[in-house]
């Protein structure tokens, strides 16, 4: 299969590789997929007020897959919790040339970013009532 | 060394350049039908036909009248299945075959039972890719007219006890099919000590042209006969019409005598330098599992699993090697390898594997590189991958609950 050059970028020169501690605060993690599937994403983000500072991955997938999370880091970066929740697979789709076989990729990154979210949100919640 | 390298051998196989010496006159000045009875270009064609019939059937043992030259092993594969059934219908309509046959093996079998009613039992491997002699045997029933196992697969390179299972056939009377794509012109195959009455195999594997191949079908204990799938002019003694490929059936002549000459030297080189890539591999990963068995195979192949890598991105990773994986990513069904889940290996540790089949025109320095190059890049997408990262907190991955999608 050809890839498109955007690809072969993010999967040649990934962004953000990396992790935060899952229990600092301010960090959400999503992890999506399952070994089984060929594909487990873990995105995780770090927030300051109501930015987004800073975000890392690491994927288990095909080219594609690791693509799609390393351009969902580049997005959420510098992003609002709520702005980052507008990113839609079908923009990263767009953004990388996915061909239709691949679109399940972004489908998994638009959940990361979600479970990413949504554990940011669990725990600042948690924090405040405390 | 010369980029990409070539380490996919078990998908195909460049032409020899003795081989497409020998097939060019064929093309141009000798270029007459091999069935043209009346003049000399057509009996220039014929005997060069013989002269191929001969050098194949001498790397198997045959007897050079007990082929039919078909288009390639997918072809001869179905022929085989297909005319057995047509032609024994009436004796029964029971076969046996195994669940990491090649596909074209597999669907004639499906073909078969929804079409003709056939009923078929897959046998299954035992976690090194071996059919059971016995099981085969215990498959058998009064309604059974065919077994159909291969030689060596075409994944996991694991070589078949066939000679037990031809003995079986033989002492029950019933038909032996065997798909030898993968083994004839790299391992000794002799029909008639392995007891087989039809023998698919094809030339672009040996180092011949693509395009051509044959059905062995045998003439005498038993006769074996069987329906064509062609029609037309009766060539191939009725089993095969169509005029014969020429150019083609010289060069698969030509690829079986180098065969023959130089098999055992070429399969002791490619052991050798197949166990090095394999030493290189595992002295410099950890977590890297052999798939198939680990001495019952063949020559020139090697498939490993690397646990948490995709073996797409794998190969992304090695683009100027030329490789295969049993990803799901790199099949059109997005379902892992069916061979490496029938040896009860995980869907996770499928989606890691890469086939390795080395070759003719295989270099120690193109081997050593390749060691390098996985190394490098099997460790550079474990430091991306969360399955890594898990393993190595001591997170049993077995027991985490997976969003599956």
């Amino acid at each position: 299969m050809a890839y498109s050059e955007k690809v072969v970028d993010h999967f040649n020169n990934p962004r953000n590789v990396g992790s935060f501690k899952k229990e600092d605060e301010g960090v959400g993690t999503g992890i999506v997929g399952a070994p089984e599937c060929g594909d487990v994403m873990k995105l995780q983000i770090k927030v300051q007020g109501e930015r987004i500072v800073d975000a890392k991955f690491k994927t288990f997938g095909c080219g594609s897959a690791i693509a799609s999370s390393s351009l969902a880091t580049e997005w959420m970066k510098g992003k609002t919790v709520e702005e980052a929740g507008n990113i839609k697979n079908t923009d990263i789709v767009h953004e990388l040339n996915l061909p239709p076989v691949k679109i399940h990729c972004s489908v998994l990154a638009e959940d990361a970013i979600k479970a990413a979210l949504a554990d940011y949100k669990k725990k600042a919640e948690a924090s405040t009532n405390m | 060394m010369k980029f990409p390298i070539y380490l996919d051998s078990h998908s195909t196989t460049p032409i020899d350049p003795r081989v497409l010496e020998t097939m060019l006159p064929y093309f141009t000045e000798k270029f007459g039908n091999a069935a043209s009875r009346n003049h000399a270009f057509g009996w220039e064609a014929e005997e060069a036909v013989e002269v191929a019939r001969k050098q194949i059937a001498r790397l198997i043992h045959a007897d050079p009248k007990e082929l039919v030259f078909t288009s390639g092993a997918t072809e001869s594969d179905n022929l085989a299945l297909r005319g057995v059934v047509e032609m024994y219908r009436e004796k029964g309509d029971h076969m046996i075959t195994n669940s990491t046959e090649h596909r074209a093996v597999l669907d004639t079998a499906k073909a078969l039972e929804s079409k003709r009613g056939v009923k078929v039992t897959y046998l299954h491997v035992d976690k090194s890719g071996l059919v059971s002699p016995d099981d085969v045997r215990h498959a058998i029933t009064d309604k059974t007219i065919l077994i159909s196992i291969m030689l060596a697969n075409n994944e996991i390179g694991s070589i078949n006890p066939i000679r037990e299972i031809g003995k079986i056939a033989k002492e029950k009377g019933i038909l032996f099919h065997c798909d030898a794509t993968q083994g004839v012109g790299k391992i000794p195959v002799d029909v008639q000590e392995m007891g087989i009455d039809l023998m698919s195999f094809t030339a672009h594997k040996m180092y011949g042209p693509k395009g051509v191949g044959a059905l062995y079908v045998r003439k005498k204990a038993p006769r074996v006969r069987i329906a064509p799938m062609i029609d037309g002019g009766g060539h191939e003694r009725g089993m095969r019409s169509g005029t014969l490929p020429v150019p083609l059936v010289v060069g698969f002549g030509k690829a079986c005598e180098l065969c023959e000459q130089e098999m055992t030297a070429e399969a002791r080189r490619l052991a050798a330098m197949r166990d090095r890539l394999e030493a290189g591999i595992m002295n410099g990963l950890d977590e890297v599992y052999l798939n198939g068995h680990p001495t019952q195979r063949l020559p020139h192949n090697l498939n490993v699993s690397f646990a948490y890598v995709e073996g797409e991105s794998l190969l992304m990773g090695l683009k100027e090697i030329a490789l295969s994986s049993g990803s799901a990513c790199t099949s059109a069904t997005l379902e892992p390898s069916y061979v490496l889940r029938a040896l009860g290996v995980g869907s996770d540790l499928a989606h890691s594997s890469i086939r390795f089949g080395l070759g003719r025109f295989t270099t120690d320095d193109e081997v050593e590189y390749t060691v390098k190059r996985i190394i490098e890049t099997v460790t550079r997408l474990r430091e991306m991958s969360p399955l890594y990262e898990m393993a190595k907190e001591g997170v049993d991955l077995k027991s985490v609950q997976w969003a599956a999608h």
